[in-house]
């Protein structure tokens, strides 16, 4: 058994849930991303054994192309949070009533395996093709089982299409340049290719275009908003839990390691702009009066800081980046959730109408408020420790990016206080809230298990990747 | 042993939390405060055997238990330091800890959430021992969070109240404002030193490290901006005051014995570095001094009772700054203390009021209390006299370390040290007077319900007044108990005066100080009955006092406002621009895709012919490319 394996799992769970009929898709949808999940969690504790499960078999002779899977600690990882993220998304969706379900279901699954194989590919033209595979389910989600009036939607979801796949043809573009400088696609020959200063600059470009559409970096995020508010949950769960964090991981796999000069170069425009983000999303939410929109825009904020860290090229800040995606992707996922959970009940998501929810559900206002604090990153939850990492490598790159980027523990505890006052306090609605049930419960009890646990206690992540992170820095900073 | 014992100590409250948010509620209110209670009561008996076996072997307790973070230059372990300070401030704040949850017993008995005014409680607790006791900066900055989201919790305890959230928010949002400068400075220091450990970053100055000096300086001040964060000094107090809408439980534990003093812990616990920074020890001073001085003078016209002792807090932690920074930690942690007795028992004496009169606090509707409520009058009284400096009450003698000290180093600060303690003494006893002497003020109902509280409430009350009044025995003037005892934990030896004549001089003018605030206080409340104008009424200098300098709306108008402005902007505007930014590449494209189109010529033969023309020519390309 091979990593392969957890690819043909949520593939055959994609084609499944199609088959077995509207009325059993999602539990098809839920077993077949379980196992998924657990077939990945047994590959990790056989990887950390020292058993190989990687999968590499060359697919097109002529030009060379690898059907190559690497399992290593980093793939390995984005691959568990993938594979864990995505039942507690099929179960987030359980008490939806949701037309045409089996093709619903079987589209999460096929994006959950799109997005899979863009994680554990080495062989950069396979990757591009799951990256690319991985906007179309997106996309049919997001149009077809979306919120609001048909025409906007339709403009919004769209519009995402069309950015984030014309940033990526210049992905594609680099990596054709890239082969007839290496031979092939793998990642550890275009590593060692030989570049001109010029050449490192274009290609470095072309990986950023695409990378900083998808994650987004500003002044490339405008679609996200939108499409955040308009998607169903679910897929925007999809796209803030998992699917951002492809281009974030790209950055450390492919764009770094193979044009780290501009990196350095311009290492201060990167950082920069990620830190622009931080305060532009900040500031952004804190005039949102839809609660999707306010958390796409913290989210922007996150993942911005993120992006800086990544760029410091240092090993704590790639790595906090690391940690941050995972810790964000739980967040996120749980944040949309309570937004969800509270939009369904009171069929909307304007903040004004929401209010008094507390003094009728304590235990929903409990676990939110956690969420609502581990997104702060407050102190033993695992946002904390990925923010405290990449907060201190941008100190070490200079002290101002630590105290501009910084900014983001008040605003967002400005922002995220001010909503949960707004959506959960006061006197009690007039509209009844029924309680969570246990299923809801359950989703948002996971979600924080993992949260406090590597809050508390991180070093089994970090001793697993850390040795890969360190190979990967090494490899970034050859030219020093 | 050690290990198991400090665990105990740490997760005793920790437990109560947890039993009292799942199970509290079928417990009942009794069995829930019951509960609460006895998780605090076990960390202060626990408490008091390390601080036996610290005082009679002077060894501290490390314990380590495993790796948190791992960063690229050094490690962050989860270790405890049960060490002199640490386990001095445990006494109080587990022991005062304990008397306030059993006041809390039958202060909060009339709340449907009672057990999570417990659980919250011991939470705090749990996060406020390991702020304490943490061997390293990022675990005091654990409990130093943690303690920001429980007075939050607890501020907003009330939280159907929107004006109540509003306050809890505010206090959360400033003390972030602290909290980024306390990060910084936990960079710089990890960066400088590769340890965030309290000993090695001491032995390495201690041996004389080369270390930049510039650095040092910046990462000093960033630590006291956390410290002005969290203990309320100027430019970021406003929260304090405004915290008053929690229980006044939660002012008197939070917001007036324990958490507010964290600055002061911090600073302390730093003292070696900042002995190295002699300007950042002045801005200390300064900021101290000032802070003393601004919130005595909007204390002396305040009717809210609990915003008077607010405000009281404010000056007398300023006061303690004023200390750290003229270098006088061990006189700084003499006060923490003392204040922590008399300023918990009044605050609890002033729920003990608000309980009597269902929730009343305006003293312009209180009065005569004085007859009916005998215990909480006392003691309030005796709490009053040690706050105002009068021998022999423990107030004079760290208030008096402090103005000494200052008189040697820097007279201006004296001065203003002693002006804010004159005026202390006048806003204490108009408060004492306004609201036990003369006659009642308020309603015939609340007249009608007038009683002494219950023995829950007094017993603490009792035992807190009998503390402000022997309390200045650890450090009696020429032979300090404390300034021996803390001697191990301050990298330079403690500052001695000798009992001089000017010592007594000092004392004196001190004194006649406080009884010149005392009289100016009956002459006008007693002799004259005056009570304080109805708001409308209030004019000229004392409207600017009564509206606390208008520092709220300042920092609405140059902070908040702004922020909002800069989004309105930024939604109206940026985002709009960006959007047309790529609006109009699409059209460009569009453009050229009209043009292309006269390429379209419809015919099959022609597009079979471009495709495997196009196809050739990428094979061709890729096969030469190699």
């Amino acid at each position: 058994m091979d990593i392969s394996f957890v690819l043909i799992i949520l593939l055959f769970g994609a084609a499944a849930s199609y088959f077995v009929g509207d009325k059993w898709a999602s539990k098809a949808a839920l077993i077949f991303s379980t196992a998924a999940f657990a077939a990945t969690a047994y590959l990790t504790y056989k990887y950390t054994g020292g058993a190989s499960v990687s999968y590499i078999k060359t697919w097109v002779e002529n030009p060379m192309i690898i059907l190559g899977f690497q399992a290593d600690s980093l793939s390995l990882t984005m691959l568990l949070l993938t594979t864990a993220l995505t039942p507690i998304i099929i179960l987030a969706t359980f008490r939806n009533s949701i037309n045409n379900s089996r093709t619903f279901y079987a589209l999460i699954l096929f994006m959950a395996f799109a997005m899979a194989g863009t994680f554990v590919s080495v062989d950069g033209f396979v990757y591009y093709i799951f990256w690319e595979l991985s906007l179309i389910p997106i996309y049919f989600i997001s149009l077809l089982w979306g919120n609001g009036d048909w025409e906007s939607r339709k403009k919004a979801v769209v519009k995402f299409f069309i950015y984030t796949f014309a940033g990526s043809l210049f992905m594609l573009v680099a990596f054709i340049y890239l082969y007839q400088k290496g031979g092939n696609f793998l990642n550890t020959t275009l590593y060692r290719a030989i570049l001109t200063d010029k050449e490192q600059f274009f290609i470095f470009l072309a990986f950023f275009l695409a990378y900083a559409i998808k994650i987004p970096i500003i002044p490339f995020h405008t679609w996200q908003a939108n499409v955040y508010q308009k998607s169903p949950t679910a897929g925007t769960m999809l796209l803030s839990g998992i699917m951002l964090k492809m281009a974030i991981y790209s950055i450390i796999r492919w764009q770094l390691p193979i044009a780290p000069k501009p990196a350095t170069e311009y290492m201060y425009v990167f950082v920069g702009l990620g830190i622009a983000g931080v305060i532009y999303g900040s500031i952004l939410a804190l005039k949102q009066t839809d609660i999707k929109k306010l958390l796409a825009y913290s989210s922007l904020a996150h993942v911005g800081l993120i992006a800086a860290g990544a760029y410091t090229l240092t090993l704590d800040g790639i790595r906090g980046a690391f940690l941050q995606m995972l810790a964000h992707g739980f967040v996120v996922v749980g944040l949309f959730y309570a937004a969800e959970i509270i939009s369904r009940r009171y069929a909307t998501g304007e903040i004004s109408e929401m209010g008094g929810i507390r003094v009728q559900t304590p235990k929903f206002a409990s676990m939110f408020m956690i969420l609502v604090l581990a997104s702060v990153a407050m102190p033993l939850t695992f946002n904390f420790i990925g923010e405290f990492e990449l907060l201190y490598s941008m100190a070490q790159t200079h002290i101002w990016f630590a105290v501009i980027a910084g900014t983001t523990i008040i605003l967002g505890a400005f922002y995220m206080l001010k909503m949960f006052q707004q959506v959960m306090l006061g006197e009690q609605n007039a509209k009844p809230f029924a309680d969570v049930t246990f299923g809801e419960a359950f989703v948002f009890i996971a979600i924080i298990a993992v949260l406090i646990f590597f809050g508390i206690y991180p070093k089994p992540i970090t001793e697993f990747i850390t040795p890969e992170l360190e190979r990967l820095v090494r490899i970034i900073n050859r030219f020093n | 042993m050690d290990t198991n014992l400090a665990l105990l100590l740490l997760f005793a409250p920790f437990a109560g939390f947890l039993l009292n948010v799942f199970f509290g509620k079928k417990l009942g209110k009794g069995a829930s405060g019951t509960l609460g209670t006895l998780a605090v009561a076990t960390s202060f008996v626990v408490t008091l055997t390390f601080f036996l076996q610290v005082i009679n072997t002077g060894k501290p307790v490390m314990v380590d238990l495993f790796e948190w973070l791992t960063l690229a230059n050094f490690n962050v372990n989860f270790g405890f330091q049960l060490d002199q300070l640490s386990l001095l401030w445990l006494m109080f704040v587990t022991g005062i800890g304990t008397l306030i949850h059993v006041y809390s017993i039958s202060y909060m008995h009339d709340d449907e959430n009672m057990h999570k005014f417990f659980a919250y409680l011991n939470l705090f607790i749990f996060f406020m021992i390991t702020l304490v006791i943490g061997s390293n900066l990022l675990i005091m900055f654990i409990g130093w969070e943690g303690v920001g989201l429980c007075s939050y919790l607890l501020i907003g305890f009330w939280y159907k109240n929107q004006d109540y959230n509003d306050a809890a928010k505010k206090a959360f949002i400033m003390n972030r404002i602290g909290d980024l400068g306390f990060l910084i400075g936990i960079f710089i220091i990890g960066y400088l030193f590769h340890s965030l450990d309290y000993t090695t970053i001491a032995t390495a100055l201690s041996s004389g490290a080369e270390v930049d000096a510039t650095w040092l300086s910046i990462a000093a001040l960033c630590l006291f901006i956390g410290a002005c964060g969290k203990s309320a000094q100027l430019p970021l107090y406003t929260w304090l005051p405004d915290a008053m809408a929690g229980p006044t439980p939660v002012s008197a534990l939070i917001h007036a014995a324990t958490m507010v003093t964290a600055g002061i812990f911090m600073v302390t616990r730093m003292n070696f570095l900042f002995n190295l920074t002699p300007d950042v020890q002045t801005v200390i001073a300064v900021v101290g001094a000032i802070t003393s001085l601004i919130a005595a003078a909007i204390g002396l016209v305040q009717n809210d009772i609990k915003k008077v002792l607010a405000y009281s807090t404010v000056s007398q932690l300023g006061l303690m700054f004023l200390a750290l920074g003229l270098g006088a930690y061990e006189i700084a942690v003499f006060h923490v203390i003392t204040h922590a007795f008399f300023k918990a028992c009044l605050f609890l004496g002033s729920g003990s009021v608000i309980h009597a009169l269902h929730g009343e606090q305006d003293m312009r509707n209180m009065g005569g209390l004085k007859g009916v409520m005998k215990i909480t009058y006392i003691t309030f009284l005796i709490s009053t006299l040690a706050i105002s400096g009068l021998p022999p009450f423990s107030g004079f003698f760290s208030k008096d370390e402090i103005l000494m000290t200052a008189f040697h180093q820097n007279k201006v600060l004296w001065v203003i040290g002693s002006l804010a303690s004159i005026m202390t003494a006048f806003y204490m006893f108009r408060l004492l007077y306004l609201t036990f002497y003369k006659d009642f003020r308020g309603t015939e109902e609340q007249k009608h319900h007038l009683h002494e509280s219950p023995g829950l409430i007094t017993f603490p009350l009792i035992v807190l007044a009998i503390l402000a009044l022997v309390g200045g025995v650890i450090s009696l003037p020429g032979n300090s108990w404390l300034n021996h005892y803390l001697a191990p934990v301050l990298a330079k030896p403690a500052h001695h005066h000798e009992l001089d004549g000017t010592a007594y001089m000092l004392m004196g003018i001190a004194v006649v100080g406080a009884l010149i605030g005392i009289g100016v206080a009956y002459s006008k409340y007693i002799k004259q009955s005056a009570v304080p104008a109805q708001d409308s009424e209030i004019t000229g200098f004392a409207k600017v006092l009564y509206n606390k300098f208008y520092v709220d709306e300042i920092y609405t108008a140059i902070i908040v406002n702004p922020i909002y402005a800069i989004g309105s902007f930024f939604r109206d505007v940026t985002e709009a621009a960006f959007s047309g930014f790529i609006f109009g590449l699409g059209k460009v494209a569009n453009m050229l895709g009209s043009e292309g189109k006269t390429l379209q010529t419809g015919s099959i033969g022609f597009y079979l012919f471009a495709f495997v023309l196009g196809i050739c020519s990428i094979v061709v390309y890729i096969f030469l490319a190699k």
